[in-house]
């Protein structure tokens, strides 16, 4: 038997720390090779971590939300043979309870009878493996539910809960259904003690009195982690650092819909199904070509400016865990479907959190659409070190006056936001125009 | 036309469910008014529990008296005791009148506005009272339940419910009771106490038909002792005021005949719905149907106790009131009782809280049924009482308390402890290991629950 350590790979470059997101396996799980063990997230792209050996989970290196350093230990790995580890003596590295007890002999024999007495939970979290070592007597409460419900004769499922009146009441007080709780009184009777379990456990659903409404106490803390902690990272340093211009403009976009409609008529079948976006991913391309200051990055530690070539567009996309901005890469290249196509996957990838870190970085400039939740106006952050976002709210018919007539017109706002601090008043508002000519005869989109 | 008067609860009916529904209204500040045609404290205390309860101790008194008449065991000597029914009424009369001026006082001091008068019900929010608009957000109805009556017995002269036969001016020479319920028997026992012969009619074939033989058995020996007569699977078929004869047929379609110069016709209560039909509300056969909060099919529109039908039990019309008033109060409640208790004041009384051993295995429940004799238990011998006994069922697998049954002296007293172990989900041994005060009755309940584990002290 030998003993295989997997350390915290480099998976960007230059990126001296990770961030660990979230285990798949706990100590003591069997795992065979290529399985994956844990998610780490870097920037805004997430990396699965495969093992490259079969064997045993021996120690876990960090917790979920961990920032860790390239190259320290990730997870200890018991596997046949030798294995890649000569045991040294780890600090970081927390063991379960019995590897503790054999590889330190200078434990106090009253330490190791309370760690022994965590055996019987099995394989535990490594929380309460690290608990028990401190605090054997907090572990002995919180293992006590778990024990209980194992001595516990379930109920019937047409069987009455078994609980005094003062239980009852104070269930009903809470909004609990004894139903749902289990009982580890004689002949399975619901005790106080069984309702303060039910009711610390996380979730306890509170309900609400007929004829009147409850007052609710509960509160849940969620640790900002990952790419929660990231966003909200780089939402604030936005806020802090860029000086905010924000430009709604209404833009009469019956003519784009109608050319949309036209040739998703045309070529949808061949080509693919055109959304608004890579239409307005066109016109911030033609556009940018006479506003070079506004296709840029701000480095304003340095104090430079860097105006880009290529445009290159993020895409805000709402995941499961929060927003990401996967980019759409050359955007000055690519044909309208080529365009359409890549948007596409990417979103998919972000949402999959199978996006590369290439294609989650070096973004020139942000579109940011809500599509049918777009509002009237939006005041979108500017995804630093970029100097623009162009925001785009719902299109809805509007009567609208053209040379003293009052006509339906298909109407929509864009919403911008610029970095004041480079991107001048009168820059943004003549940029926002052009896209908004280019928008309302798109014919010009595309005549040279 | 006067102002409308607006409260956020109204309680029709000020019985034992009303009355105690607008006193925790009350304590709980919700504005609340109670609308009672007669008098406060409804069947329960005026015509109901407590005078029959007088009357009954009454008749135990004077019986008492009667045995000692020629010397008794107890080397008591009485010479011919008389009874003066006129001041037994009067002194009835005093204990119910006590208790209504409590009641009203109870409402007072908890700021419940009574108006006496008879509500006609508008519609789910408003209600009149002689004139008198009453607007309100939630309705309790709790009207109660008046005595079933008998087409060929209509009431009037020697043909009387309940309600007369509780405040007689003279006692009759022949009572006959048609019907061999509690309420019959309760009364029929203590007419013969009083020295009145008495019959008791009944159409099925044992008395206190609901429950079972075993239990009643003491109850049917008693009642031949004192020489009551039965005549069990009669039904009746009329009265004749001439000849002040009473006919009844057996089965067998022979004609019973019994000259009878009053008949007291008690078979059974009826929800008193009248008056409420406006409302439409659902009902559950001639009762108003309620969830397990009281609620009926209006919203709003609560209704409790004997109006919502069986079981037909004062206490169980107080927990549903209390209930309905935390309710409306905003609080979280449900009437789930693990056991009413059923007690019939007979003699020897009779109690039972929970499931039956026929309820067991009807559930199909693995029950251990086992009873303990009050012949020996010695509280009972010092009581001259040697009938009767404690049975308890409860579950083999885990010996969970499933139901009490008691029959006995004096074994009303007994039901607090029945329900109480119930509602606690005692098993036999928390009742075995509780000790019990010696001597007293109770000692016979721990040794039904050390009998059903197989251990008996004093068997």
């Amino acid at each position: 038997m030998g003993t295989h350590v997997i350390k915290m790979p480099d998976i960007g470059e230059g990126i001296a720390q990770v961030e660990l997101v979230e285990w798949f396996v706990k100590i003591g799980d069997t795992i065979t090779e290529d399985q994956v063990v844990a998610d780490v997230m870097t920037d805004k792209a997430t990396v699965e971590i495969p093992s490259p050996v079969s064997g045993k989970v021996l120690a876990l290196g960090g917790e979920p939300g961990e920032v860790m350093a390239v190259g320290s230990e990730l997870i200890r790995i018991e596997v046949e043979g030798s294995g890649n580890h000569v045991d040294t003596p780890q600090a970081k590295l927390v063991e379960p309870a019995g590897a503790v007890e054999a590889a330190s002999a200078v434990q106090l024999p009253a330490a190791s009878a309370a760690v022994g007495a965590v055996q019987p939970q099995g394989a535990s979290a490594m929380a309460d493996a690290v608990q028990s070592e401190g605090a054997p007597a907090a572990v002995g409460a919180g293992g006590r539910y778990t024990g209980c419900a194992a001595s516990v004769a379930h109920r019937q499922a047409d069987e009455k809960p078994l609980a005094s009146p003062a239980v009852r009441k104070r269930a009903l007080d809470a909004g609990i259904e004894l139903r749902y709780v289990q009982g580890s009184g004689p002949a399975g009777r619901i005790l106080h003690e069984d309702l303060d379990s039910f009711m610390s456990r996380p979730n306890t659903r509170v309900g609400q009195a007929p004829g009147g409404y409850d007052r609710r106490t509960d509160s849940e803390q969620i640790p900002v982690i990952g790419l929660r902690r990231k966003i909200a990272q780089r939402m604030q340093d936005a806020k802090r650092r860029v000086a905010h211009f924000s430009y709604v403009e209404e833009i009469d976009v019956t003519a784009l819909e109608a050319l949309r409609l036209h040739l998703n008529k045309q070529w949808s079948e061949s080509r693919g199904k055109l959304t608004l976006l890579p239409l307005l991913v066109r016109a911030m391309v033609v556009a940018l070509r006479d506003f070079p200051q506004i296709n840029a990055t701000y480095d304003d530690e340095a104090q430079v400016i860097t105006r880009h070539g290529a445009v290159h567009v993020g895409i805000a996309t709402q995941g499961d865990n929060g927003l990401m901005v996967p980019v759409l890469r050359h955007a000055e290249a690519g044909s309208l479907w080529d365009n359409a196509s890549e948007i596409t996957r990417l979103a998919h990838a972000a949402r999959n959190n199978k996006a590369t870190r290439e294609e989650m970085s070096g973004s020139t400039i942000t579109l940011t659409s809500l599509g049918a939740l777009g509002g009237i106006a939006s005041t979108p952050v500017v995804n630093t070190p970029e100097v623009a976002i162009v925001g785009v709210n719902r299109m809805v018919d509007r009567p609208v006056v053209i040379d003293g007539q009052i006509v339906v017109r298909k109407m929509m706002n864009l919403s911008s936001s610029f970095d004041h601090r480079v991107v001048d008043g009168m820059d943004a508002a003549l940029f926002i125009q052009a896209v908004r000519g280019l928008l309302e005869q798109p014919a010009c989109l595309f005549v040279e | 036309m006067q102002q409308t008067l607006d409260t956020t609860l109204l309680v029709i009916g000020g019985g034992p469910g009303g009355y105690v529904a607008a006193i925790r209204a009350g304590q709980l500040g919700i504005p609340t008014v109670l609308v009672e045609g007669q008098a406060l404290g409804g069947t329960c205390l005026n015509i109901g529990c407590i005078p029959s309860k007088a009357l009954i101790h009454v008749a135990e008194q004077f019986h008492q008296a009667c045995s000692h008449q020629d010397g008794s065991a107890l080397g008591i000597h009485v010479s011919a005791p008389r009874l003066d029914i006129g001041r037994s009424v009067a002194w009835k009369d005093g204990i119910v009148d006590r208790l209504t001026t409590g009641v009203a006082a109870l409402l007072k001091k908890h700021g419940v506005k009574v108006i006496q008068g008879w509500a006609t019900i508008v519609d789910g929010k408003n209600v009149e009272v002689d004139g008198q608009r009453i607007h309100c957000e939630h309705l309790l109805l709790a009207t109660g339940s008046s005595s079933v009556e008998l087409p060929m017995l209509p009431l009037g002269g020697p043909i009387i419910s309940s309600t007369e036969a509780l405040a007689p001016e003279t006692l009759p020479k022949h009572l006959v009771v048609v019907g061999g319920g509690y309420i019959g028997l309760e009364l029929g026992i203590a007419y013969r106490k009083l020295g009145a012969r008495v019959s008791v009619v009944e159409a099925r074939e044992r008395i206190l038909p609901t429950y079972d033989s075993e239990l009643t058995q003491p109850v049917a020996e008693s009642i031949g002792k004192l020489g009551i007569q039965l005549y069990l699977g009669h039904s009746v078929e009329g009265y004749d005021p001439a000849s002040q004869c009473l006919t009844a047929r057996d089965g067998q379609g022979q004609t019973l005949t019994l000259e009878a110069d009053r008949v007291l016709v008690a078979v059974g209560r009826r929800p008193r719905t009248q008056g409420l039909e406006c409302l439409d509300l659902k009902m559950n056969g001639p009762a108003i149907d309620v969830d397990a909060r009281c609620q009926t099919s209006m919203r709003n529109v609560w209704a409790i106790g004997d109006l919502t039908g069986e079981p037909m039990l004062a206490h169980r019309a107080m927990a549903q009131g209390e209930m309905v008033a935390e309710l409306i109060a905003g609080k979280s409640r449900r009437f789930e009782p693990a056991a009413i208790a059923a007690v019939c004041f007979t003699d020897p009384e009779l109690v039972v809280v929970g499931t039956t051993p026929e309820q067991a295995g009807q559930q199909g429940l693995d029950c251990i049924v086992a009873q303990f004799p009050f012949a020996a238990n010695g509280r009972a011998m010092t009581l001259e009482s040697r009938s009767g006994f404690v049975r308890v069922v409860a579950r083999r697998d885990n010996h969970l308390v499933m139901g009490w049954q008691a029959v006995g002296v004096g074994v009303s007293e007994l039901s607090s402890a029945f329900a109480q172990s119930l509602e606690m989900g005692a098993r036999l041994e928390d009742i075995a290991g509780t000790i019990h005060a010696h001597p007293t009755l109770g000692e016979a309940v721990q040794e039904a629950a050390l009998r059903a584990l197989g251990h008996a002290l004093h068997l």
